[in-house]
């Protein structure tokens, strides 16, 4: 399919000097998407911060097409979740994610919104927000810097590129079988019901032995934070 | 240490003057013995907004600022154990303070009881949510107590120290100490 | 001072003669994804046409349970958290814990540690309020171009933090007893050269705002916050001093050795919004002649007593508050020890959340469009609203 659809080089350049310029479908739908991706404005922490910085003079996220942040998620594209997510507020990012229209990227910019980061144990933090939302750059630090995320942005334009019109490597809003609205948790008693979405979630399995633990061995050294219930 | 620019407040000169405004009332004397020496009253809940209208408004103390609300909970403590209201008090117009004020529910039953100071200082308004929210303390007489932090339907005190948290554990790629047990734990539990 | 119910409130309104039996009161949910509301801050209000006539706000969003967390790690390893309770002024957070620590086990600092505290928290404070200013005047419609200029500042300032402690914004670098790393000559020196270029900046920005018409009239009279009130919901900060109330922290209580500085305390006079904006501008300047004077006087030293230890630290038990005054207002933390590793009881008394106490009075009675001008004004973030 792609040789029928490539065009020699020097055909393209003999009629780019005639002023007529000759491309793929699948380019010229890529170049569309990439160099256009416009941001909800959604910041939750300090993570948002960053965010901001990056839009200013200084980093300037909008020459790489993030030109305006859209307040509505019916005009966006990238949903940026740039901080922690708590339980209280994982059912308004999901039911912000359904509202944006395809096609729509996500990235989990900082630790808490890879997986709950500093904040991990708690009783209200989310651990991690692709528990509800496909997520499709990760971005760690805390907060990572300005540079951080606009090398995000370039690795989902790269992202964007690499997907074909057709086969595998399909983009989802193509494909009519691939949803795009997720399941909206509700609020339980103790935690959010569910507690994730296993069509989205697919942590590898990790080996944790079973084993009671032996009797307590002092530490060898002395252990900041080690604590005894 | 940078020592205070107010000094603390005369903790016996205070529960004397309260032991002469409001009768009946108990006043003891906590004493705290960290350097930074900020020794506290604890107040009987019965006089409570009694004793805490006369520290607003007597000329001498005008303790017109209600700085912190704290909640604490000792369960270890004798009798089962209680929760514990600590207020932080200072003057705007004096510039003093601070005048530290404790408050004890008879035990650690959900709800406890405890007045509300919030008609004398209305900037415990949202702090006493907060610690019905976080502790589980009805305060009598709160304008609008209800959870301030966690969502609507939420069941249980989060800040207790017998609090147990929601079980998502099942992925921990980088577990050690507490973290490692409970991830054990979470695994035995679903039989894996 | 409770407002109506919804109910009463249109019973009024069926009084007033809409008699074809609908409600004309909308209710709307502000938030918590939302351009202006600062962070994930929900206000549920009840309009008439575009008046407000209630205002239920609803915290919680991001609650990271803080508190909870520091029960179970050492004192030190709570250093980094307060960091991320108001991210945009890590170093007065670390501060008022240093002190809280430090009064709780009685640890001296050394002089030229407390000069470095000042200056920090003094360069902290500029570029809160720039930033502050910026977000302001984008909340009013001037889309991000005065945020461009405060965060143009905000960039030589977070250089200037990220050459001295390692990172932009965390900077997690105060410890118990002095500070991490001491000032090279060289720093100091850039830091002079930054806060002397600071006025020209603060003086392109009142030349360009403090008498353009359209923020005179978006913030004049609007969200006025009265004296009485203010004391008596327990406000603190700028938005005290707006009202007239002549209390800042620095001075009552001299922590540090602010006894030493000689800088005024601007106090506002109608309690509005744009009192609250002057005052952060007249902040400015006086921090940064505090800046001048810690800079040109700072002694050579070292930045942390020697015979303070950190591993293994064990407060005796007791307990102590510290409060500081942040950039948002006062900033508390209170501490229980039990003489163990961990601190039993860790508390933070944060001036956002207090200071929201009196937003619904600000508003009643005034435009959708003042709501915004109101809440941006009182300086709120989210990680210390709901720590």
């Amino acid at each position: 399919m792609r040789g029928i659809l490539a065009v020699d080089a020097q055909l393209k350049t003999e009629l780019q000097r005639q002023g007529i310029f000759a491309t793929t479908l699948q380019e010229l739908y890529n170049w569309g998407r990439k160099n256009s991706l416009w941001p909800l404005n959604f910041g939750l922490a300090c993570c948002a911060i960053e965010m901001i910085a990056s839009t200013m003079a200084r980093y300037d996220l909008a020459r790489f097409g993030a030109e305006v942040f859209r307040p509505s998620p019916r005009q966006a594209d990238l949903m940026i979740v740039a901080g922690t997510v708590t339980k209280k507020m994982a059912p308004q990012v999901v039911r912000l994610y359904n509202q944006m229209p395809e096609p729509k990227y996500v990235i989990a910019m900082g630790a808490c919104a890879i997986s709950g980061g500093p904040f991990k144990q708690g009783y209200n933090v989310l651990k991690g927000m692709d528990r509800f939302i496909p997520v499709d750059v990760y971005i760690p630090g805390c907060p990572p810097r300005p540079e951080a995320l606009i090398d995000a942005l370039m690795t989902l334009q790269k992202k964007i590129d690499a997907q074909t019109l057709t086969g595998e490597n399909q983009p989802r809003c193509v494909d009519a079988s691939a949803p795009s609205e997720f399941l909206v948790p509700r609020f339980g008693a103790h935690d959010l019901e569910p507690p994730q979405n296993p069509t989205v979630w697919h942590p590898p399995l990790v080996q944790i032995t079973t084993a009671q633990p032996a009797a307590t061995v002092p530490p060898t050294h002395s252990t900041a934070g080690a604590h005894e219930s | 240490m940078s020592p205070e620019r107010s000094p603390n407040m005369g903790v016996e000169a205070v529960q004397a003057a309260l032991a002469a405004a409001v009768p009946g009332c108990t006043v003891e004397i906590i004493a705290n013995p960290s350097p930074a020496a900020q020794h506290s009253l604890l107040i009987d809940a019965e006089h409570a907004v009694a004793i805490a209208e006369f520290l607003r408004d007597d000329a001498a103390l005008r303790l017109d600022y209600c700085s912190n609300v704290t909640g604490v909970d000792w369960p270890a403590k004798e009798g089962g154990g209680f929760l514990e209201v600590v207020y932080h008090l200072y003057s705007m117009e004096k510039k003093h303070g601070p005048l530290v004020l404790r408050l004890r529910t008879q035990d650690r039953s959900a709800p406890a009881h405890l007045p509300s100071l919030t008609p004398v200082w209305r900037s415990a308004e949202l702090q006493e949510r907060e610690i019905f929210d976080l502790f589980g303390i009805h305060f009598d007489g709160h304008p609008d107590l209800r959870r301030l932090l966690m969502w609507e339907g939420f069941v249980g005190h989060p800040m207790r120290r017998d609090y147990v948290e929601p079980d998502d554990y099942e992925y921990e790629p980088t577990a050690h100490d507490a973290v490692l047990q409970k991830a054990q734990q979470h695994q035995r539990g679903v039989g894996q | 001072m409770a407002t109506q119910t919804t109910a009463e409130l249109e019973q009024q309104q069926a009084q007033k003669g809409f008699d074809d039996g609908a409600s004309h009161l909308l209710e709307v949910s502000m938030g918590p994804q939302h351009p202006s509301t600062h962070g994930v801050f929900r206000m549920d209000v009840v309009l008439d046409g575009e008046r407000i006539v209630k205002l239920k706000p609803v915290f919680g969003y991001l609650h990271r349970n803080h508190e909870k967390i520091a029960e179970q790690e050492t004192y030190l390893g709570s250093m980094p958290y307060t960091d991320r309770l108001d991210y945009l002024c890590s170093l007065t957070n670390n501060w008022g814990y240093a002190l809280a620590v430090e009064r709780l086990a009685g640890i001296p600092v050394p002089e030229r540690a407390e000069y470095l505290r000042v200056i920090v928290a003094e360069l902290t404070r500029l570029q809160n309020h720039a930033c502050l200013i910026g977000f302001l005047l984008q909340d009013m419609g001037a889309s991000g171009t005065p945020l461009m200029y405060a965060f143009r500042e905000r960039e030589t300032i977070l250089d200037l933090f990220e050459s001295l402690t390692g990172a932009r914004m965390m900077c997690n670098y105060l410890r118990f007893g002095g500070c991490r790393v001491d000032a090279t000559p060289e720093w100091l020196r850039q830091a002079l050269q930054a806060v002397e270029a600071f006025p020209k900046f603060l003086d392109e920005f009142e030349q360009l705002l403090t008498s353009n018409e359209i923020l005179v009239a978006r913030t004049q009279g609007v969200g006025v916050l009265p004296e009485e009130m203010a004391v008596q919901a327990g406000i603190t900060g700028p938005t005290l001093r707006a009202s007239g109330v002549n209390y800042d922290i620095r001075k009552v209580d001299g922590y540090g050795i602010y006894d030493r500085f000689a800088f005024r305390v601007p106090l506002g006079e109608h309690g509005d919004v744009y009192d609250r904006y002057m005052i952060r501008l007249l902040e400015m300047r006086e921090s940064i002649a505090i800046l001048r004077q810690a800079l040109r006087e700072i002694p050579p030293g070292p930045v942390q007593d020697a015979k303070t230890k950190l591993r293994g630290f064990r407060p005796k038990p007791g307990e102590a508050y510290a409060r500081i005054e942040s950039p948002k207002g006062e900033l508390g933390f209170y501490l229980i020890s039990d003489g163990s590793a961990n601190p039993y009881r860790y508390r933070v008394r944060p001036p956002s959340l207090i200071n929201l106490t009196v937003l619904e009075e600000m508003c009643l009675g005034r435009n959708v469009a003042d709501v915004v001008v109101t809440l941006g004004s009182i300086d709120i973030v989210m990680g210390e609203v709901d720590r």
